[in-house]
């Protein structure tokens, strides 16, 4: 294999002495499409956080293509640029509209030619299917649109890494689908991405590999016909068991209404 | 109501509210810089610097201007440092509202989410290039109504000039009633010079609050 994107080693992660990620390793190869899942307050997030370094870590070390991410003070500006991140609720800047928010970071960061992005990020508003929102403000827009809006904020810095913080978590679900196609279509570009999500459906199509954080730790790795067809612990098995509903059994005694 | 009068003393009147208004906006920009400065320091947690700005800010904003006036007219000359009247109207009013123009910007980048920063820092932004270019826009809009309403403070507070024996507004108000005894028509003319100048300010800040409020209406 060739060498890793991203490379994490016996990751540690405490909060005020309590352990949340414990001793996490696992790396991303180029083209890749790694999908996290676990319980709520499993750590999930935290990784992606500390992946590019918005979380101090306690032990461990993460690499981009062999440059150290954490205690990299002096270059972590360089490194982000490297590493796109899509957050929950979006974070697009209010006072800007869509286009200068996808612009802020190329033009002022990059010091990349304003004309020359203009068109990139025009193409790929098109792309998302919200070109004409160009001059909207984040306030006008939907759910769906804004976190449309900032993965194409993050892809225009041209990342070599996408990292995905639950995107569709604070949507409704009519608009959770607008925002996964999104996510698939870059999928099929080979775009490397490490996404953390609850959508079980979504995972299984986009997954070249899931992992199931649980109790600090990676306790399940698997493509995504072994994780669901054939899941190898207990606590998988636990764990896709909370999305599955059993048919109701009726009590005894109790009428149906459909059938008086 | 002696209209003769009015008429001859609105010459004096304006040349003191001149006065009123150009020590006041004076103070006024001072008193943003050294708010700003403050802000700074406090948001990158600056050792020393940062105490010595918690400790300024609480003794401007629990303190009277008249006694912060006194101090510099007649305390500091003490020492050794003199200071004509117009200068000392100036700092005084610079001490105040450095203070209060603090705490103005201070609520306002409180109100800006931390995830905001973090989501320009996970764009490349540095720590500086964050609050240039994603905290104080939208710190800055948030505080308006807080900012303008020291505007009109401070300007206000200029009244108080009069005791360090500078030609202001209430200074010549005061001084003529001293001489004539025209006291209704000396504080007709008080009350129309300060509206004169306070509601055009209050009219604007309304206009700029509106106009800037995108930041209060969420991402």
């Amino acid at each position: 294999m060739s060498e890793p994107i991203l490379t994490i080693e016996h990751l540690t992660k405490q909060f005020d002495g309590r352990t949340v990620l414990d001793d996490v390793s696992f790396s991303v190869q180029e083209g890749e499409v790694i999908v996290i899942v676990g319980q709520s307050g499993c750590g999930k997030s935290t990784l992606l956080r500390c992946i590019n370094a918005l979380e101090e870590i306690q032990g461990g070390e993460i690499r981009l293509r062999g440059q150290p991410i954490s205690g990299n003070a002096g270059k972590l500006a360089e490194i982000r640029q490297k590493i796109g991140m899509v957050f929950q609720n979006y974070e697009l800047f209010p006072h800007l509209n869509v286009l200068d928010n996808i612009l802020l970071a190329p033009v002022k960061v990059q010091k990349r030619n304003k004309n020359e992005v203009r068109e990139e990020a025009l193409a790929l508003l098109e792309r998302v299917g919200l070109k004409d929102r160009a001059e909207s403000f984040p306030r006008q827009l939907s759910g769906g649109q804004k976190q449309r809006v900032a993965i194409v904020r993050a892809l225009c810095m041209h990342p070599d890494i996408l990292l995905f913080d639950e995107v569709t978590a604070a949507l409704d679900p009519e608009m959770v689908r607008e925002v996964l196609d999104v996510i698939l279509g870059l999928a099929e570009d080979g775009k490397t991405m490490l996404i953390v999500t609850h959508e079980m459906q979504f995972a299984r199509a986009v997954a070249d590999r899931i992992l199931l954080i649980d109790g600090g730790g990676i306790c399940e790795e698997g493509t995504p016909e072994e994780f669901f067809g054939a899941p190898k612990t207990e606590r998988a098995k636990a764990f896709l068991k909370t999305f599955s509903f059993e048919r109701k059994i009726r009590k005894e005694g109790m009428k149906v209404p459909a059938e008086e | 109501m002696n209209w003769d009068f009015i008429r001859e003393y609105i010459p004096l009147y304006r040349e003191a509210a001149l006065l009123t208004v150009r020590l006041g906006l004076m103070g006024i920009v001072f008193s943003i810089l050294t708010g700003l400065v403050c802000t700074v320091i406090r948001y990158y947690r600056i050792p020393v610097l940062r105490q010595i700005a918690s400790v300024y800010i609480e003794i401007s904003r629990n303190t009277p201007l008249l006694i912060q006036l006194f101090f510099i007219y007649y305390g500091l000359p003490k020492i050794g440092i003199r200071t004509d009247p117009a200068a000392c109207g100036v700092a005084g009013l610079t001490f105040l509202g450095g203070g209060y123009m603090a705490e103005a910007f201070r609520s306002g980048i409180e109100a800006v989410d931390r995830i905001q920063t973090e989501s320009a820092l996970s764009l490349g932004f540095t720590g500086g290039q964050t609050l240039r270019y994603v905290v104080l826009p939208q710190a800055l809009s948030i505080s308006m109504p807080a900012f303008m309403a020291n505007v009109i403070f401070l300007l206000k507070e200029t009244s108080v000039f009069s005791a360090v024996s500078l030609m202001d507004l209430m200074f010549t108000a005061k001084d003529l009633i001293g001489l004539y005894y025209e006291t209704t028509e000396c504080l007709f003319l008080l009350v129309v010079f300060y509206l004169l100048i306070l509601l055009p300010v209050s009219l604007l800040g309304s206009l700029f609050e509106r106009r800037l409020r995108y930041a209060g209406f969420g991402n």
